[in-house]
């Protein structure tokens, strides 16, 4: 469904400190995958998902989806298709408008916005039964500001925004790293659920290497900006821990020995 | 204070209410802090003057004027969004060439309004007494403004602007394109603020080049002493607290204006620093009533 062709990302290109963050990636994303994405930091997880959501364009190569290149539409116009769930639970919704202004913007993501009032009565008994189902309260809060809500139940609201119209692709960076570890076992679980029961194509990078094992039905490791690893199905499921360190520590042995080898 | 003092305040409060609006969408809404309005309120009020000087409807001059003013503010916006250029920056460009613009379209530096018709003469034709006939045809229009922008704010594209106010990456991963809101939203309050021009030249009988200094300071001022006064928790009570800031506004000018200790007493003249003063004194306040109750 999507595909990544020598899709190729360069950051400050022909300057003393340019970087090259994605190498020619080819990667072909199937519906209903569920991919979880590790790799060291900066090895370009998240650069890879702001590629695809359209936040950085790319030097070079292509993304298909469904047959159609949209490796240069801008950010708002692929809202259609993909939705996104950000690390800082603050990025994901406003903090000045209502939990129920807030949905009714996400119920509209990626339609043409008029001059029809903005919450419908029909769409309050919409999002109170949606909210009850997070089993926060919230539905008793549908006006209550945003702002007012802690980190966790903001980014449960925000999962439930990416989520209230069924998007072709769901992109999460790392959207529990920034929560206590109960709030953030919590958002896992809703994660699973949602994405389970509505078969959301979704890609989840993760520092957790606990996570990229038990949640998901493939798993990748980037490193340097190239895919090193791409395992799935009945493998991944039979992929333990300790394999997945060694096989991250393996490459950076190798670079440390190089180094040590310039050094010497 | 005399009547007619009082009354003055209560005509001038509403008239540039419309304009506190404006500056009210683009400073709180759209947390673009836009300068272009020194530039679009006399702009709205020489289009206007001019208008009604060529035969044009008193009426008809207020949309000729509104339309000038949303021009005005999109060319701001997309010096900013397109171009790239500081909101701050881009707004100062717009409105010092609206300067230039704004002798051009009146063939000088002012247009008198004496002696033709204006937006008063149905209502005073309608019998009311002429001091009451102005305050209660600005406040009734002002009002009118004022439930319309509520309205706006709460349909789908009000909510996309207040969103790309509060949080443009997120209004964006939801299909918005922030630009176009930008534009839309600074347009949407110029007009505002050219309306409120055309306004102040009927009322005062003139449009002049210099009448915008300092609109952007006022305007502000009336933003903050309406939200210090009369809260702004949700749309209706913060868009009716700009409106009614901008009359207390007007009140304690007025009152500032009346005072006089022993010999001294203030000019007009001295109104810029009465109003910065007041902004300042109204930007502190909340954190020293904050830093009092801690205590």
């Amino acid at each position: 469904m999507i595909q990544l062709e020598a899709f190729t990302k360069y950051f400050h290109k022909g300057s003393i400190n340019e970087v090259l963050a994605l190498e020619k990636i080819d990667l072909t994303i199937r519906r209903g995958e569920f991919i979880t994405i590790i790799g060291s930091n900066g090895a370009g997880k998240s650069t890879l998902l702001n590629c695809l959501a359209g936040t950085y364009m790319p030097d070079s190569g292509h993304l298909m989806l469904d047959g159609q290149d949209i490796a240069h539409w801008p950010e708002h116009r692929r809202a259609r298709f993909i939705s996104r769930v950000f690390q800082d639970p603050l990025l994901g919704t406003c903090a000045s408008l209502s939990v129920e202004q807030n949905l009714a913007l996400a119920l509209r993501r990626g339609r043409r916005r008029g001059l029809r009032i903005g919450v419908k009565k029909a769409e309050r008994v919409l999002f109170s039964q949606a909210l009850k189902k997070l089993g926060l309260g919230l539905e008793k809060r549908l006006r209550s500001r945003v702002g007012l809500l802690s980190g966790g139940q903001r980014q449960a609201l925000t999962m439930l925004m990416a989520t209230l119209i069924k998007p072709d692709i769901l992109l999460l960076d790392e959207h529990a790293a920034a929560l206590d570890p109960k709030t953030a076992r919590q958002i896992l679980d809703l994660t699973t659920s949602i994405v389970n029961a509505q078969q959301i194509t979704t890609l989840m990078v993760t520092h957790n290497m606990n996570h990229a094992l038990t949640f998901g039905n493939r798993l990748i490791m980037l490193h340097r900006g190239k895919i090193i690893f791409d395992i799935q199905g009945e493998e991944k499921a039979a992929l333990k821990k300790e394999d997945l360190i060694a096989r991250f520590y393996d490459r950076q042995k190798e670079e440390l020995s190089a180094d040590r080898m310039l050094l010497g | 204070m005399s009547w007619y003092a009082f009354i003055g305040a209560l005509e001038q409060g509403f008239v540039y209410g419309i304009m506190v609006l404006g500056v009210y969408l683009t400073f709180r809404v759209l947390d673009f802090p836009d300068l272009t309005v020194d530039g679009s309120l006399p702009l709205g009020a020489s289009v206007s003057a001019v208008a009604i000087t060529h035969g044009v409807n008193p009426f008809v001059s207020l949309g000729l004027a509104a339309a000038a003013g949303f021009a005005a503010g999109a060319v701001t916006a997309l010096l900013s969004t397109k171009l790239k250029i500081l909101h701050l920056l881009a707004s100062i460009l717009t409105m010092i060439a609206l300067y230039s613009i704004n002798i051009r379209i009146m063939d000088g530096p002012n247009v008198s309004l004496l002696g033709v018709d204006t937006v008063l003469d149905p209502i005073a034709a309608s019998g009311l007494p002429g001091y009451l006939a102005a305050p209660v045809m600005y406040a009734g229009i002002a009002l009118a403004i004022t439930g319309a922008i509520i309205l706006f704010l709460n349909t789908e594209l009000g909510q996309a602007l207040m969103a790309t106010g509060d949080n443009p990456q997120m209004i964006t991963s939801q299909g918005v394109n922030t630009d176009t809101i930008i534009l839309l939203g600074v347009g949407l309050s110029n007009a505002l603020v050219g309306f409120s021009g055309a306004l102040v030249a009927q009322n005062q009988g003139a449009a002049d080049v210099n009448m915008g200094v300092g609109t952007i300071i006022a305007g502000l001022a009336s933003v903050i002493v309406g939200e210090t006064i009369f809260g702004k928790e949700g749309i209706a009570r913060a868009c009716l607290a700009a409106l009614f800031g901008s009359v207390v506004y007007r009140l304690a000018i007025a009152l500032a204006l009346g005072v006089e200790l022993g010999r001294f007493s203030f000019n007009p003249s001295d109104l810029n620093l009465i109003t910065a003063v007041l902004v300042v004194m109204a930007l502190v306040a909340p954190k020293i009533k904050g830093r009092l109750q801690a205590k």
